[in-house]
């Protein structure tokens, strides 16, 4: 490089052009607002945008994230115009029509949380600051989804929660980026105890074991509530290392506490493991207090079920969303979902499809990639036909509230998806709970982040 | 006293795998003076041959049944396993039923060929080196070796049941005499236990017993006089290698009804395997299969719900303060002898 390019003439042609470049956003700013699509983190260009899906790929929690990424796949297909468009036909809202999001084709990035808050901080960051994802889905651990919506509040992206049940996410540690469609345990303990009165009674038992960390913290809590309020005791609630594989030991003392009901506050691969070993144990062939021993999952799944092959039969608990049901949407999810992958999607396969659905209706909705204009659209929209009913997303918490399943391991399947039966279908009136109940303070929104 | 001779028996089926693996990892230890951090994953791929012999088992074939309709509305596809159709329902059904014991005779051939290749392979080009290139070589092997079932199987943990005849719970509580219900302990894991006892008893048998075992334990005591006299002892230490990865292998297999395998359970039992050598004594196989027993057992206690409540956290972390104390109180382990590792 020779000396002679730094004259005072070329730094001053320089600094005026630089000046010029700097200033070019001002100069259109005004045009740009009114689309806007800048101002915000990651804002997409025109013709692709970037979704991150962040799932379990190992770990306890896998076989659900890997239905999530199908799910999610599925979605993104039916918003870019392939495939039959699956719950897009049946949506309340019909903006979207097949031609990716604002007229950008929809691609998305992957990573594995590993069923770790830290493993899926670090995709997460990794999708939001390398690949440029603008919006953030996924989930299947609560306390994944808690750390991955802090994150995504403080980088300006959206958080669509994928299968994330704790009363955490949506209470004290919500944020103003960050929506649940799942429903969540305090759901689970409204919609469940009628129907564990009604089947056993009110003068019960109960021994929990708990998974040790928020999402079990949360379902022991409002199992306890709801149980212990209609007459049950509870006898011990002994909390069990995710991933703990053999549950032996904390299963062997349950026969002789006095319990005559386990609750299994346990999900995914634990669920399966706990269950089994319940069941080789023999504590539903017991007899205690003069009653048949009894087991309850609250949370339940269908691929969880079949993990646990027939140690489920006849055993209640509550889910989000099941393949079984009839309503149009349901029905239009399976047939794209079961002629694509051969088999029918999981409740976690729901949400994430229907977050992803949700997402870009949103953003249709506002006319924008913006946080802040993606949450406003979201915030107190009703909305249908996406497999649960008539939906609000409350714009206080940004919690959906619709109905809840309560389902029973089928005793005679007629087929190898066949394995919970739905007992009854909670009414969202029944499960909503007000703004301020106790189990959800501590933490509040904030504002939304639209970030750089 | 239910409580605690459930614990005692909880600890049984873990202290029996935990004995396995170590007994396997002293043996190599001992013979070949390899730390092999690859033993975890031998225990991992034995787990995998009961797996693959329950997929092979029951590969089948399709129909479609128009009299059936599928979850989508479409007429049903069966699947058929070919077991069933060439020995009939009855017969194909229980030997599919049989897949996990039947893995046994599977395993035995196959982890004896898999020891052979890794010793003959890599491990024997680490005799020479400092422990702690053996221990990054075999880390790194067990992380390939991961991967690869992980490629294969996948990440999830795959259901492999036991024989229907052994599902269910022995109420052992009534035999001796308590109420009902008071102890129940299934079937499998009694049947585990008393497999582990049978390996671990054939395993000193054959070292105490026939002359290739003498060999082997002179080897052990004096490797370079054994060699002075002639004896090609590297040759007989391949086998022992071979024996060791069995000795695992079989612990896996029978292990699967208990946990579902996944790619990762050798990582998980190794580490304590590991704490269980330690604390029974590097180089000794029968401190190795008495601390395996030992910390099963204590971790079950430690388990308790009694205890966790007075020391929280406890469960996680016993093995751990065990082997503090213990090398604290006998730095070379339970039955260490002396001169081992410390040249």
């Amino acid at each position: 490089m020779s000396k002679g390019k730094f004259t005072r003439r070329g730094m001053l042609k320089a600094g005026a052009a630089s000046g010029a470049t700097l200033a070019m956003p001002t100069i259109f700013s005004g045009a740009v607002w009114a689309d806007g699509h800048t101002g915000f983190t990651n804002a997409p260009g025109p013709d692709s945008v970037t979704l991150g899906f962040n799932v379990p790929q190992t770990g306890a929690y896998a076989d659900e994230g890997a239905d999530e990424l199908r799910a999610f796949t599925l979605a993104v297909e039916h918003l870019n115009g392939e495939g039959d468009g699956g719950m897009m036909n049946t949506f309340s809202s019909q903006v979207l029509d097949g031609t990716g999001i604002l007229g950008r084709r929809v691609e998305y990035v992957t990573g594995d949380t590993q069923t770790s808050s830290d493993a899926a901080r670090s995709s997460a960051r990794s999708m939001i600051e390398r690949d440029g994802a603008v919006m953030i889905s996924g989930g299947s651990s609560s306390g994944v989804a808690i750390a991955v919506q802090g994150l995504c509040q403080d980088a300006g992206v959206i958080f669509m929660a994928g299968l994330t049940h704790s009363n955490d996410t949506t209470g004290k540690d919500r944020r103003a980026n960050g929506f649940r469609h799942f429903f969540n345990t305090e759901m689970s303990g409204r919609a469940l105890a009628p129907i564990l009165e009604g089947a056993y009674g009110n003068d019960r038992v109960a021994y929990h074991l708990t998974a040790d960390y928020t999402w079990g913290w949360s379902q022991e809590r409002s199992m306890r509530t709801y149980t212990e309020a209609m007459g049950w005791e509870t006898a011990n609630a002994v909390m069990t290392p995710v991933g703990a594989g053999d549950f032996s030991s904390y299963l062997t003392p349950v026969a002789n506490s006095g319990a005559d009901v386990l609750i299994l506050n346990h999900y995914g691969g634990d669920m399966v493991n706990s269950l089994t070993q319940a069941v080789q144990f023999g504590l539903r062939d017991i007899v205690a207090n003069n009653k048949d021993f009894a087991v309850v999952v609250p949370l339940f799944s269908r691929l969880m079920a079949r993990g646990a092959g027939s140690a489920i039969e006849g055993i209640y608990g509550s889910t989000n969303w099941h393949w079984t049901l009839t309503d149009a949407g349901s029905q239009a999810f399976v047939r794209s979902f079961g002629e694509r992958y051969g088999f029918p999607p999981s409740q976690a396969a729901h949400t994430c499809y229907v977050q992803t659905l949700l997402y870009a209706d949103a953003v249709t909705r506002a006319g924008s990639f913006n946080p802040c204009a993606v949450a406003e659209a979201l915030e107190g929209y009703e909305f249908d036909g996406l497999g649960n009913g008539p939906t609000l997303y409350r714009a206080e918490d940004h919690q959906c509230f619709k109905d809840v399943l309560v389902v029973r391991g089928k005793e005679n399947p007629e087929n190898e998806f066949d394995l919970l039966e739905i007992v009854e279908v909670t009414p969202r009136e029944t499960v909503t709970y007000p703004i301020d109940h106790p189990d959800f303070q501590g933490g509040a929104l904030g504002t939304c982040n639209p970030g750089a | 006293m239910e409580a605690i001779i459930l614990q005692v028996l909880n600890g049984l089926d873990k202290g029996s795998a935990y004995a396995l693996i170590a007994l396997g990892l002293t043996l190599i230890f001992g013979t070949l003076g390899v730390v092999n951090f690859a033993h975890g994953a031998l225990f991992m791929l034995g787990a995998f041959c009961a797996v693959t012999l329950s997929r092979i088992l029951t590969l089948s074939f399709e129909t479609i049944d128009p009299t059936r309709t599928d979850f989508l509305g479409n007429p049903m596809t069966v699947h058929t396993p070919y077991v069933e159709a060439w020995f009939g329902e009855a017969v194909g059904g229980t030997i599919i039923d049989w897949a996990v014991p039947l893995a046994v005779i599977i395993a035995i051939p196959v982890m004896a060929l898999i020891g052979v290749v890794m010793e003959r392979g890599l491990i024997k080009h680490f005799y020479k080196r400092p422990h702690a290139d053996q221990i990054l070589v075999t880390f790194g092997l067990a992380i390939v070796i991961q991967e690869i079932v992980k490629a294969f199987y996948g990440a999830n943990p795959i259901p492999t049941p036991a024989p229907e005849a052994f599902i269910g719970s022995f109420d052992i509580g009534q035999i001796l005499g308590f109420d009902p219900y008071a102890i129940m302990y299934p079937y499998w894991r009694l049947v585990y236990f008393f497999f582990s006892a049978v390996i671990i008893a054939a395993v000193f048998a054959f070292l105490q017993f026939t002359t290739f075992g003498m060999v082997v334990r002179a080897g052990m005591a004096d490797r370079e006089t054994v060699g002075l006299l002639g004896i090609d002892i590297d040759r007989r230490f391949v086998i022992m290698f071979a024996i060791a990865a069995v000795v695992a292998g079989l612990a896996g297999v029978m292990y699967t009804p208990i946990l579902s395998p996944n790619y990762h359970m050798g990582m998980d039992f190794l580490v304590l395997s590991f704490v269980v050598v330690v604390v029974g004594g590097m180089g000794s196989l029968g401190g190795a299969v008495a601390a395996g027993f030992l910390l099963g057992i204590l971790q079950s206690f430690a388990s308790m719900s009694q205890i966790i409540e007075a020391l929280p956290g406890i469960n996680q972390v016993v093995i751990y303060l065990v082997a503090v104390v213990v090398l604290l109180t006998r730095p070379r382990g339970l039955m260490g002898r002396k001169g081992v590792m410390e040249d």
